[in-house]
Formats: C-alpha cells, sequence, structure tokens
C-alpha cells in the first residue's frame, strides 16, 4: 500500500497486513507516523510518548 | 465466545496476538480506548472476556475498572494492573509476601528524599512510580547529582514526582532477568544484556534464553501471585551471591523479543489463558 508522509510528503510502502493503529517511520525524513486509515492508507505523525505509557 | 481487546497503538505484540485469536478461529473485538466514551451507568457489555493490552497505563486501569465491575473477566484484573503500574504499590506488595526485593525508601519532598538517599548511600535508584521503558530512572552517584535531580523534579516535574520512589543499587552482572509468568506457570524467561546499569530491552539490552530453573520459577510464581496474579513480566534481579531478588512487575507485557529467543510461543500462551478465564 502506497502511502504519503504528512511531515516531509514522501511517498512509500507499506506492508499489505498493516493494520489501524500501528506506527511506521517514514524512510525518508524519520517520522514516527499511526496509520490512522487503510481505506484509503491515511497516515497522521504519532503522538508523542506520554509519562505514563509502558508495560 | 465474545473477546475484547482493549487497546491503542497497535506494537508487534498486538498483531501477534490478533494472529493467535485467528489462528484459534475466535471472533474479537477491537476496542480503541481513544475512541470511547463510557457510560459509566451501563454494565451490559456483550464481551465474555475483555484482553487489555492498552499502551496507556491510567486509560486502562480505569477501563478495567469499568469492565471488571460489570462482572466480565479481564486480563489482567484492575486490581493487578493498580498495582503493576505504581512501583510503589509493587514493592509494597512485594514485601508484604516476604518477597526479596531491592531495600526502598519513600519521603515526599527534597530534602527528605536527599535523606533517604544518603541512608542508602551512593549510589542510589531513583525511580517515578508511574513510567516504563526505564524512562526518568536516575542511577545516583553522589550528592551533587541527588541535590540536581532532586531540584528538577521538584521545579519541573508533575505531582507524581513529588513522590520520591528511592531503591537501594543492585549491582548486577551486566544483566538482568525477565521471566513471564502465565497463570501458575514461569512460561519462560531471557537475560537481558546491556553494558547501560538500564537494561530494558526498548532501551537497547539483547536479550538471550534463561533457563528457568526451579528457584526462577519459585519466586516468579510468587512475585506474580504477590500483586494478585494473570499474565505478568516480573524483573528479577541476580545479587552478587547468587540470590534472586524482584525488581518490578508489568502487567501489559512486552515479549516481542521473547518467542523466538526462548522458543515459547508465548501469545499463544496468552490467549489460551484468556480462553480459560472467560465466563462461560
Amino acid at each position: 500500500m502506497n502511502v504519503t508522509c504528512p511531515e516531509c510528503s514522501a511517498e512509500f510502502d507499506i506492508p499489505a497486513d498493516t493494520m489501524t493503529g500501528e506506527i511506521v517511520s517514514c524512510p525518508e525524513c524519520g517520522a514516527e507516523l499511526e496509520v490512522v486509515d487503510l481505506d484509503p492508507p491515511t497516515l497522521a505523525l504519532a503522538p508523542e510518548v506520554e509519562e505514563d505509557w509502558g508495560e | 465466545m465474545r473477546i475484547a481487546v482493549l487497546c491503542s497503538r497497535i506494537r508487534a505484540e498486538e498483531k501477534l496476538l490478533f494472529a493467535e485469536l485467528e489462528k484459534r478461529g475466535l471472533d474479537y473485538t477491537r476496542i480503541d480506548d481513544r475512541e470511547q466514551v463510557f457510560d459509566l451507568h451501563r454494565h451490559d457489555f456483550p464481551y465474555d472476556v475483555v484482553l487489555e493490552r492498552c499502551i496507556q497505563h491510567s486509560r486502562a486501569v480505569y477501563m478495567l475498572k469499568i469492565f471488571g465491575d460489570a462482572g466480565i473477566p479481564t486480563v489482567n484484573t484492575y486490581e493487578v494492573a493498580t498495582t503493576c503500574g505504581d512501583k510503589f504499590l509493587t514493592t509494597q506488595a512485594l514485601i508484604h509476601a516476604n518477597i526479596p526485593t531491592p531495600r526502598c525508601l519513600l519521603a515526599f519532598t527534597p530534602e527528605t528524599a536527599l535523606q533517604a538517599i544518603e541512608e542508602l548511600g551512593y549510589p542510589a535508584v531513583l525511580k517515578p512510580v508511574v513510567g516504563s521503558w526505564g524512562r526518568m530512572v536516575s542511577k545516583v552517584n553522589d550528592r551533587d547529582a541527588a541535590e540536581a535531580i532532586l531540584e528538577h523534579r521538584d521545579v519541573l516535574g508533575s505531582y507524581q514526582h513529588g513522590i520520591y520512589y528511592v531503591q537501594e543499587y543492585i549491582p548486577k552482572p551486566g544483566r538482568d532477568i525477565r521471566s513471564f509468568v502465565v497463570g501458575d506457570e514461569c512460561i519462560c524467561a531471557i537475560y537481558r544484556a546491556s553494558e547501560h546499569w538500564i537494561t530494558n530491552t526498548a532501551r537497547g539490552g539483547h536479550a538471550s534464553n534463561c533457563p528457568v530453573t526451579p528457584e526462577l520459577a519459585d519466586i516468579s510464581i510468587r512475585a506474580a501471585k504477590a500483586v494478585g496474579g494473570g499474565v505478568v513480566a516480573i524483573d528479577v534481579f541476580e545479587t552478587t551471591d547468587g540470590q534472586l531478588m524482584i525488581n518490578e512487575v508489568n502487567y501489559t507485557m512486552e515479549f516481542r523479543n521473547s518467542i523466538d529467543t526462548t522458543g515459547v510461543n508465548i501469545p499463544g500462551r496468552i490467549i489460551d489463558y484468556v480462553v480459560s478465564v472467560a465466563r462461560q
């Protein structure tokens, strides 16, 4: 699936089994991006890690 | 069987768990915490069991409370999440279950925190009570460092940084152990090796298989029971005289680096457990 980085506009492919909620990195600018939709595949800047995040 | 999975960000672990659910032909509903409005007067949720996989502790505990109070079994329970999500509560549970754990002092002001650090001696470890992946965990090597960190926390921190959890520093042999407990069994363990004193794999620690000795299984299972049981990952220190002690217990465990390393299908074991606790 072809997507566009919302940070730097680079176009790149993500795997076909990608799910919404997954995080991908832009190969050009390195931004962490969340897959927010699959139809059509859409990315948004992923939220910064917050203090109570973890396992 | 109706299974709900609480989540937001989908990590490698969540994908592996979804794959195990699908492999078993089990239907599941993803509940993204960012999309929910909970009517607190409602308690007729159409689920037989809830698996919690949130990345955000505060949301996890509230949702586990809502589903648990509605009579739905949850993995883990609200009580386990509450205890494991707070290092003070975890330590308190371990101490009262007579499980070896590093000496720990608690203080509420920078002045008494300094007193606590000096009572334990340098180096000491200062941790926020809520947090993960080794974030903001500080090894305090001397009084100058102690004063600087305490001042920064006092000025810059949120209210929770006004709780000073001070732990004895345990010299480690370049590694610690993470053991995995599912129900009544310690299913596998890894060594986490690092040249840095923080060995979390999220911080670059290298994973290798750790044999589950009877001693490791025993202390891991006892630690799991001390916090309420379920599916937990336990951080274990080896002391220089060969004893084991429990550092922390994690309730939404990450395991992506431990499946190939141990040869154990950890997500498969988790799903088996989830199915076993579902209401009939």
